[in-house]
């Protein structure tokens, strides 16, 4: 089953003369392990499709299932539970709680959720640990390095059980280097069995997944087909 | 990238024999460049010729070994800060077939930069899997493939760039300028 199933999503905001189609009978499904980056120029609606996903936004038409459950009939509570369970954000400005610790900012979703203070941390510290920050968990966001804070980022994106992550410009404002780590661990989250969407404009960042869907004016223009193994690039007759 | 110079390059650290210099020189390149072994006589006999390289006057064949002389020191020093051709190629032929495209009646420009776009994410895509697989161990590699994705990268930029430019442009814009000035302009020779 798909951790995220869209189909035929559309979004519109405003009407008449003010009228903007944000999405165009969108459909998108996102197995476990998976990857899948959306790329398209800025109005492309990619930013939307996040958000419609994520359930910060209800679809104008179209379904949204988010681990099977379809969004359109869960309560307002449920879809927050939703959010703080299940899907997981990680943003191009890290958007931590400069008042937060990493470790703070880490377990305030499983807090939120009822989770005992004590055992909320410890999940966050585990989090931390795995992505190679334990040693930052007391520091905040403003004694941490641009790609220490979208670590912590995406601690916070995969702490508890989280199924789904949803990035959008996860490496925009990191440079290449430090983009190319990051990358590299919501890869690991995804062997791990987590779902991502990348929202990215950098062609680099986007061939860290298994699927690239292009998007044009709120449509699904196109999509890479699954590569064929690295091998073939080492095949004889390949050099130049 | 020379074979003439990765062969010196190598001979820098010190005698080696012809198929020693093959492996080295796949295993250098992470691989990614296959070399037969003729390549490599032919090129030691030419270095020979020249004084770059001496043998040690041993029975012809896998026995014979080869050492840097100091002309070839020489050559190799210079050759590593000759900067390479870097001048645009005159035919590129993704510009050619985008230039073609925006002109041609009938044809999407927009369908035809989207096709390659496609096909240059689906190349790197391999190349970060292989990157992503193997890479963290071998520095040779790791170099290689960063060039081709930055390579494949900047080729990606300037689709979405000629996407745009043309989006933007009106659509009974003019053919512009004659080639030939542009030519003379940036100074391309025929």
């Amino acid at each position: 089953m798909s951790v995220l199933e869209m189909r035929a999503v559309s979004k519109v905001y405003g009407e008449g003369a003010t009228e903007v189609v944000a999405l165009q009978e969108v459909d998108l499904a996102v197995d476990p392990g998976q990857m899948v980056a959306v790329m398209g120029p800025s109005g492309s609606g990619k930013s939307s499709l996040l958000t419609i996903a994520g359930s910060l936004e209800a679809p104008t038409s179209g379904e949204v299932l988010v681990g099977g459950g379809r969004l359109a009939e869960m309560s307002r509570d449920e879809l927050a539970r939703l959010r703080r369970r299940s899907v997981g954000y990680v943003f191009q400005d890290f958007n931590l709680l400069p008042g937060l610790t990493a470790v703070e900012n880490v377990s305030l979703p499983l807090e939120l959720d009822g989770l005992a203070a004590r055992r909320a941390r410890a999940a966050g510290v585990a989090a931390l640990e795995r992505l190679g920050l334990a040693d930052r968990a007391g520091h905040f966001p403003d004694q941490l390095s641009g790609g220490e804070r979208q670590r912590v980022a995406i601690a916070r994106a995969v702490v508890g059980d989280r199924r789904l992550l949803l990035a959008d410009e996860p490496t925009g404002a990191l440079d290449s280097a430090t983009g190319e780590a990051v990358m590299r661990l919501i890869r690991q989250a995804c062997q791990q069995g987590v779902a991502a969407v990348v929202v990215t404009h950098d062609a680099q960042s986007a061939s860290w997944a298994d699927r690239v869907i292009f998007l044009r004016d709120g449509r699904v223009t196109d999509g890479t087909s699954p590569p064929p193994g690295p091998e073939s690039l080492l095949a004889p007759g390949s050099g130049r | 990238m020379s074979i003439r110079h990765a062969l010196l390059a190598l001979l820098a650290e010190g005698p080696k024999y012809g198929l020693q210099l093959r492996e080295e020189f796949e295993s250098r390149t992470g691989e990614v460049w296959p070399l037969n072994v003729g390549q490599v006589y032919t090129t030691l006999q030419r270095l020979e010729r020249d004084g770059l390289v001496e043998s040690d006057g041993a029975a012809e064949g896998p026995q014979k070994s080869f050492h840097l002389t100091e002309g070839g020191a020489g050559e190799l020093a210079e050759w590593l800060r000759t900067p390479p051709d870097l001048s645009s190629p005159p035919r590129d032929e993704l510009v050619i077939k985008i230039l073609v495209a925006v002109r041609l009646p009938g044809v999407d420009v927009h369908e035809v930069i989207q096709a390659h776009r496609r096909f240059l994410i689906e190349l790197m895509q391999q190349w970060t899997r292989l990157k992503n697989d193997e890479a963290d161990f071998d520095l040779s590699l790791a170099l290689v493939v960063d060039a081709e994705l930055f390579r494949l990268d900047s080729v990606i930029r300037w689709l979405d760039a000629a996407d745009g430019r043309i989006r933007r442009a009106p659509a009974d814009a003019p053919a512009g300028k004659p080639a030939v000035a542009l030519r003379r302009k940036i100074g391309v020779r025929r």
